[in-house]
């Protein structure tokens, strides 16, 4: 016969709801916390933006950045892009075929126990902070970059795009081997019963498979590139200009804030431009991003 | 004319568009062992999971159609976890929680609200016996249940089942995974058990359905193709010549 | 060349075998190339720094503090700082963190709201570190009226460090077999009671991972702290606990280091080296407890 069920105490069953709710609270924080960052950039750029007299194209095309000019305040921040843009295209050109080679080999060609080790170095090559890599750049790289290429200044382009280079490396092996290591088995298995080698595998069967991740961790990469800071405001110097060779120094979107955040004072017209370059920049890696993401998508679909 | 523990009526099941059960109705009587056979994709797992509502967690199925258990509709249950405790459900791959062997068939009663240690020592013992697997871990209580060999943990899987005393138990080919001297003490144990629960024994073993079960019912493709007395079905009497066929194993 | 009286023999090494091999070997060879430039480096510049630092370094250092215009001295004060900085934004965004990763993995259905969810978090991972400071800025410093302090800094560090945490709980609660929770589904037990009994206690060490990456992240990042609540000096006593106040501007150790490498100058030239090479330790030293806790954790798996 059965006993008479138990009951779970009333206070056990609230308090479950009750965690139950926070925890879905907890899982909306992203979003709230995504709004509400762009809410504040929004908030102290917003009076500049409807400003009367304020022009968007010039803000976004135009090559001169004077803002704390007296007579002729101008903010065109396309100097700035150009810069942002030149040292991530660097840093691109070496990263990706690096990063790719790496995780090619880490994920098809190396044995287990070199494989632990490397991804070890990878993880440890990712953490090192952004003021360290700028530091290195500052210091020891500059004067590698002025011996070897007779540069009257070591911090330029080329300094900050192999600096960029090192940082963004790991992000893309990270990605590209989890990448690879999605496609089946039963790929590998196939080509390697048609009689295939292991370099052929990779160039005809497991590259064209994974493309979706690859591209992913090139965009992550990217991400990666354009959204750094501190290793780039001192890497690549201070000169807000379109750089025209890779020994010119230049001036980042995201440097060029930190720079001159602390001159700003609170409120101005200066203070506010920096925000709706903030906003700028959140808008450039949103994109980056949500494309990288979409990537990846077709990656789990599988 | 035996109490109807659960009635089926006009059930339908479908994932995203593909239907799998397509309008079925049929009836389980309280105390009996109803065997459901048919092969593999036949929708006789999703019929199972239909009745605890653990479907639910699929997130494309549609269910239509009424299932009552004792006369109530399973999908306006107030208390859905009281009803998955009212049926007990044995997977066909055996599943020991990674916690004390203790651990695990104590874990329903205290899911349920049993906080008293002498009363969760008196139904482990119920349930490991019941399970005919006491004599074999009696001893060692404490240990790991994932630890234990497949069959083992098949019984465990029962004892579990049996822990938070359901009146309904249906096992979802529960022998493909382990030996043939486990599956045999353990339909020894059905037979048992059958007094005190209503039992749904779904498998692909025609020869298991014909040892156990009081009436059995063929399931084709999401369709019942004949529901009888088992040796009805197994007899030349039944009506269908694909369950004839069946069950002559000559496809399936 | 004379032609051979039999057939050849079927794994004979012909040229196109012989072609095969060689851009085989290329290949590999080529690849090897390739990661090991990541290794190059890592050893480069952590070697070339700690041998320039070498002269500053000492236990001294530490517990010092800076003097003469922070060109001579210790790192006391933003060693300390970066304790506190880290210490708090992990009191926010631990918690908030691992019950987001639960929400997502345990409860979250496949609906597009969860999708947007996801995509926040994605997106909050990217957010440039800059971006973060100007949002610290304007919502904690002026708008809730922290003003520069501890407080604004470890917020701001909390919500950038937060997708840290998401992921790495994310992957330890989906190693969890689904198994065993559907086994729990039918017995009774609610959501919460198999997470609280089966998932969670299989997911401590990743969950510990991801705090211990965070703690790492959270103390090597400047720019979120530059503008916020960091500052480049403060006068604090030789190995002072507690120098610090809540609503009080503090020194950190990533700040100090571009301080002394931008700011200051006629500074000791090994002591900005001696500097990136104590932050460069602590946060290698942490990571590399992350990586020992995952590997050790490996080998004790329960099932």
């Amino acid at each position: 016969m059965p006993s008479p069920r138990p009951e779970r105490l009333r206070v056990a069953v609230l308090g479950e709801q009750l965690l139950e709710a926070v925890i879905r609270l907890s899982g909306v924080s992203a979003i709230v916390f995504v709004a509400a960052i762009l809410f504040f950039l929004f908030r102290e750029a917003a009076p500049v933006l409807f400003a009367s007299g304020f022009e968007l194209g010039e803000f976004l095309f135009g090559t001169e950045w004077y803002p704390t000019s007296v007579s002729n305040v101008r903010y065109g921040t396309l100097a700035l892009t150009a810069g942002s843009l030149a040292v991530t295209a660097l840093a691109m050109v070496i990263a990706v075929p690096f990063g790719l080679g790496a995780a090619i080999y880490v994920s098809e060609f190396c044995g287990p126990r070199l494989r632990e080790t490397l991804k070890i170095v990878i993880e440890l090559l990712a953490a090192i902070p952004s003021v360290v890599w700028g530091f290195f750049g500052l210091t020891v790289m500059s004067k590698l970059i002025v011996r070897f290429t007779g540069a009257p200044v070591g911090v330029n382009v080329l300094n900050g795009g192999i600096i960029l280079a090192l940082m963004s490396v790991p992000v893309i092996v990270s990605i590209a081997e989890d990448a690879l290591k999605a496609v089946p088995d039963s790929y590998r298995e196939a080509g390697a019963a048609l009689g295939a080698t292991r370099w052929q595998l990779v160039y005809r069967v497991l590259l064209p498979a994974a493309k979706n991740g690859l591209l992913a961790a090139v965009l992550l990469g990217v991400g990666r590139a354009v959204g750094e800071t501190m290793a780039v405001l001192m890497a690549t110097g201070h000169a807000v200009h379109v750089p025209h060779s890779l020994l010119d120094s230049v001036r980042t979107l995201t440097a060029n804030i930190a720079a001159e955040l602390g001159e700003a004072p609170a409120g101005s017209d200066h203070y506010r431009v920096l925000f709706l370059t903030g906003l700028l920049l959140f808008c450039i890696t949103f994109v980056v991003n949500l494309t990288a993401d979409l990537a990846i998508r077709g990656i789990r679909r599988k | 004319m035996r109490a109807k523990k659960i009635e089926v009526d006009a059930l339908r099941l479908a994932y995203d568009s593909r239907e799998v059960i397509h309008g079925i109705s049929f009836d389980v009587h309280e105390n009996e062992i109803l065997g459901v056979i048919g092969p593999a994709q036949s929708g006789k797992s999703s019929l199972l999971r239909c009745l605890n509502r653990t479907i639910d967690f699929s997130a494309s199925a549609r269910v239509t159609g009424t299932i009552r258990v004792d006369g109530e509709d399973v999908r306006r249950t107030r208390d859905i976890f009281a009803l998955r405790r009212k049926i007990g459900m044995v997977a066909p791959l055996p599943v020991g929680l990674p916690l004390s062997i203790y651990g695990n068939v104590a874990f329903a009663p205290r899911s349920a609200g049993l906080r008293r240690r002498a009363d969760l020592d008196v139904i482990v013992e119920r349930c490991l016996r019941q399970a005919a697997l006491w004599d074999e871990v009696k001893d060692r209580l404490n240990s790991l249940g994932t630890a234990l060999s497949g069959g083992q943990q098949q019984r465990l899987t029962i004892a579990r089942a049996l822990s938070h005393q359901p009146e309904v138990l249906c096992l979802d080919e529960f022998s493909i995974a382990i030996d043939p001297v486990t599956t045999m003490r353990i339909e020894d144990v059905l037979k048992e058990l059958r007094q005190q629960v209503t039992i749904i024994l779904v498998t692909n073993l025609t020869q298991q359905a014909r040892r156990l079960a009081d009436r059995t019912m063929f399931l084709l493709n999401g369709e019942i193709v004949e529901i009888d007395e088992t040796e009805v079905l197994f007899s030349d009497k039944p009506n269908s010549q694909r369950t004839r066929d069946y069950v002559a194993g000559v496809f399936g | 060349m004379t032609p051979r009286s039999r057939a050849p023999n079927r794994f004979s090494r012909t040229p196109l075998v012989a072609r095969k091999e060689l851009v085989e070997k290329l290949a590999r060879g080529i690849f090897f190339v390739m990661a090991a430039a990541m290794v190059v480096p890592l050893v480069a510049i952590v070697g070339y720094l700690v041998f320039l630092a070498w002269p500053s370094l000492s236990w001294e250092l530490i517990v010092a503090v800076p003097r003469r215009g922070m060109t001579e001295g210790g790192l006391w004060p933003a060693f300390v700082g970066t304790l506190y900085l880290v210490g708090i934004s992990l009191l926010v965004s631990a918690p908030i963190g691992v019950m987001a990763a639960i929400y997502l993995n345990e409860y979250a259905t496949d609906n597009w709201f969860n999708r947007v969810v996801n995509l926040a978090v994605i997106n909050l991972a990217g957010v440039p570190s800059i971006v973060h400071a100007l949002f610290g800025l304007g919502a904690f410093v002026y708008a809730a009226g922290f003003g520069y302090s501890i407080l604004s800094a470890s917020l701001t560090l909390g919500i950038m460090t937060l997708p840290v945490i998401i992921a790495s709980t994310r992957e330890a609660l989906a190693a969890v077999p689904m198994s065993f929770r559907e086994a729990c589904w039918n017995v009774g037990a609610t959501r919460w009671q198999t997470i609280q009994a089966v998932v969670l206690p299989h997911s401590i060490s990743g969950i510990l991972t991801g705090v211990i990456l965070q703690v790492s992240r959270a103390a090597g990042e400047t720019a979120p702290i530059m503008f916020t609540g960091a500052v480049f000096f403060k006068a604090v006593s030789r190995g002072e606990l507690f120098p610090y106040g809540l609503h009080e501007q503090c020194m950190a150790l990533s700040m100090h280091l571009y301080t002394l490498a931008t700011q200051v100058p006629n500074v000791k030239e090994s002591l900005p080296y001696a500097t990136a090479v104590v932050l460069l330790g602590v946060v290698l030293l942490v990571n590399a407890t992350a990586i020992a806790l995952r590997v050790w954790l490996r080998g004790r798996k329960q099932w």
